[in-house]
């Protein structure tokens, strides 16, 4: 038993601690107040009045829809990547030490640690020694190398909580190994690489760094929501999207970490 | 049967029959050399980091061995230092020296508002709070990342939130004040350092505040308790004990508060003077300037510090904390 419980924490603390978590979330409140403002020239504070009008104007802009689409395929095939890629590393490195291992954990964890604009500037430089032009692939080839990690780190963490005998009593018993990964594998680290995966979605959804060094002429959502924050021109448009985008990412977050709670490397702490 | 009958010698009773088809002779074969089936799941992952990842950084390198030719733009593809020379011009050094200053104020900063989260949620959150606590970091920072700097420039605005709630409690002199003091002031907060500064804080916040947790968890209670009956004031207990061992978690944050601030040309872009940070001297050199080489040395700059940054932090054993 720990010696601290039922301590009572000295009230500085708590003042300082609820300080801090109110600059983390205020801002993002705020963003939902201006959803509704009749203020469309400025970021005028306290709104002039409330309507709900610009969410039908969003609702009929086809560059929004078209950068959302292209948002949304290139994080579904990067996340389909990154799955496979991340689960075969993972099982790799958590069945057993071999020389190097240490190094592939590093090589995993190299995208997301150097900055992003270094991802981006090398991937740039790739495909102009390479002659490569920028298209959709060009953009998933960078999503997928940096989404492997997040799906690595959640399913190396089941792996380790799994025990190799299951996969052996499998195999005694005469199953095949397409069997065994079929019904003792996959439905053990099913939760892990769900939570993993709406991860990496959710990162690469959001991604703008290494995509302005990838993307060419293309516009993904992040680089429509980037070009209105340099030179803004539809500001109610944009509060509209930024809201959406809130909402639509705090719902994965939610459930991978309602799905990994117990136990687990929590997903997401590392992003 | 006829399995069992033909190999009643060689094949021990209880051992099952070899397994037929393409799928049992496949499983057969990867069970009995397990270094077969662990090669076979690294190749993928591994080939495609490899090409993909490190041949890109390998492309960046030798880029920045190469030079722009001044006058048809063209990139010359011979070997030279010149574009590292570059570098050491007045107005790039200027560049490295800012988004260095920059990176130090914000990770220390970021460390100062991030200790109270930490060390409450670490000594005093229990269960249900624990939870809730956890998740108020985790969702900031998973988040939208430019939803966070559009929200910075609603509140930095000139007739945005925060010139109100000055105006509100009669500050208006202060926050002129200030915007009139020399490099962290401007026009308004949103084209100052001072704006540049708070938005990379609020940003990176997060990133400082999961490691400092993971490492004050690991502080024994009762080592603060024995400071206390020691007759040590709290101010005693924090410097002697507390500190000295939730540093190397303080170290961990900083390395990702560091190397994302080194790294980030949106925010300074977004909220900031038009004085650039490395991060936008390799974007705008490789986009409007064409001069790939020489944003690629750029982008080897930050590389550089990192590594000097990272071999200190593990020499005060920070990755323990990760």
């Amino acid at each position: 038993m720990r010696s601290d419980h039922g301590q009572i924490a000295p009230l500085g603390l708590k003042i300082a601690a609820s300080f801090g978590l109110l600059f983390l979330h205020a801002p993002i409140l705020l963003i939902f107040v201006y959803a509704f403002t009749t203020e469309e020239k400025s970021y005028q504070w306290p709104p002039p009045g409330l309507t709900a009008q610009w969410f039908a104007v969003t609702w009929n802009r086809p560059d929004v829809w078209e950068a959302l689409s292209l948002s949304v395929r290139v994080a579904a095939i990067s996340t389909a990547v990154a799955l496979v890629l991340g689960t075969l590393c993972a099982a790799a490195v958590s069945r057993s030490k071999f020389f190097g291992r240490e190094t592939i954990s590093l090589l995993v964890i190299l995208p997301i640690a150097l900055p992003g604009i270094i991802t981006g500037i090398a991937l740039r430089s790739a495909f102009a020694l390479t002659d490569i032009p920028f298209s959709f692939w060009t953009i998933v080839l960078g999503h997928a190398t940096f989404c492997v990690v997040v799906v690595y780190n959640n399913a190396v963490a089941r792996f380790r909580r799994t025990s190799g005998s299951m996969i052996e009593a499998s195999m005694d018993l005469g199953a095949d190994g397409v069997q065994t990964f079929r019904y003792v594998v996959l439905p053990n680290i099913a939760t892990a690489l769900l939570a993993g995966g709406m991860l990496a979605f959710a990162l690469s959804f959001d991604e703008v760094i290494v995509t302005t060094f990838t993307a060419g002429q293309q516009q993904t959502l992040p680089i429509w929501m980037l070009e209105e924050l340099i030179r803004p021109r539809q500001r109610p448009v944009t509060n509209v999207v930024a809201m959406v985008v809130v909402l639509v990412t705090l719902l994965p977050i939610l459930f991978a970490y309602y799905l990994t709670r117990d136990g687990d490397q929590i997903a997401g702490s590392g992003k | 049967m006829s399995v069992s009958t033909v190999s009643q010698y060689s094949a021990a009773p209880a051992i099952l029959p070899a397994a037929s088809g393409m799928r049992g002779v496949l499983s057969d074969a990867f069970w009995r050399r397990p270094k077969l089936l662990l090669l076979l799941m690294l190749l993928p992952p591994v080939l495609w980091l490899g090409i993909i990842y490190i041949g890109s950084l390998f492309a960046l390198l030798l880029q920045s061995f190469f030079s722009i030719d001044e006058f048809s733009g063209l990139i010359n593809r011979e070997f030279t230092l010149k574009t590292y020379g570059d570098l050491f011009q007045a107005a790039n050094l200027d560049i490295i020296l800012r988004t260095v200053t920059m990176a130090a104020t914000v990770t220390l900063a970021s460390a100062v508002i991030a200790f109270p989260i930490a060390y409450y949620a670490a000594r005093y959150a229990r269960g249900r709070w624990k939870a809730l606590f956890y998740l108020a970091v985790m969702l900031p920072l998973w988040s939208s990342y430019l939803v966070k700097i559009y929200a910075w420039k609603l509140i930095l605005a000139k007739e945005g939130i925060l010139t109100w709630l000055f105006a509100k409690l009669n500050l208006l002199w202060l926050l002129d004040a200030w915007l009139s003091l020399p490099v962290v002031g401007g026009n308004s907060l949103s084209v100052s350092f001072t704006g540049t500064f708070i938005v990379f804080v609020y940003v990176w916040l997060p990133f400082m505040i999961l490691p400092m947790q993971a490492a004050l968890e690991r502080v024994p209670g009762n080592l603060i308790e024995a400071s206390a009956d020691l007759g040590a004031s709290p101010g005693q207990t924090f410097r002697n004990v507390l500190l000295p061992l939730a540093l190397p978690g303080i170290v961990a944050g900083s390395i990702f508060t560091f190397s994302l601030t080194l790294g980030d040309y949106i925010i300074p872009q977004v909220i900031g003077t038009s004085r650039l940070f490395i991060g936008q001297a390799v974007y705008t050199q490789q986009g409007t300037a064409g001069n790939i080489p020489l944003a690629a040395a750029f982008a080897v700059v930050p590389i550089v510090i990192m590594g000097l940054y990272l071999w200190m932090a593990k020499r005060m054993g920070a990755f323990d904390a990760l």
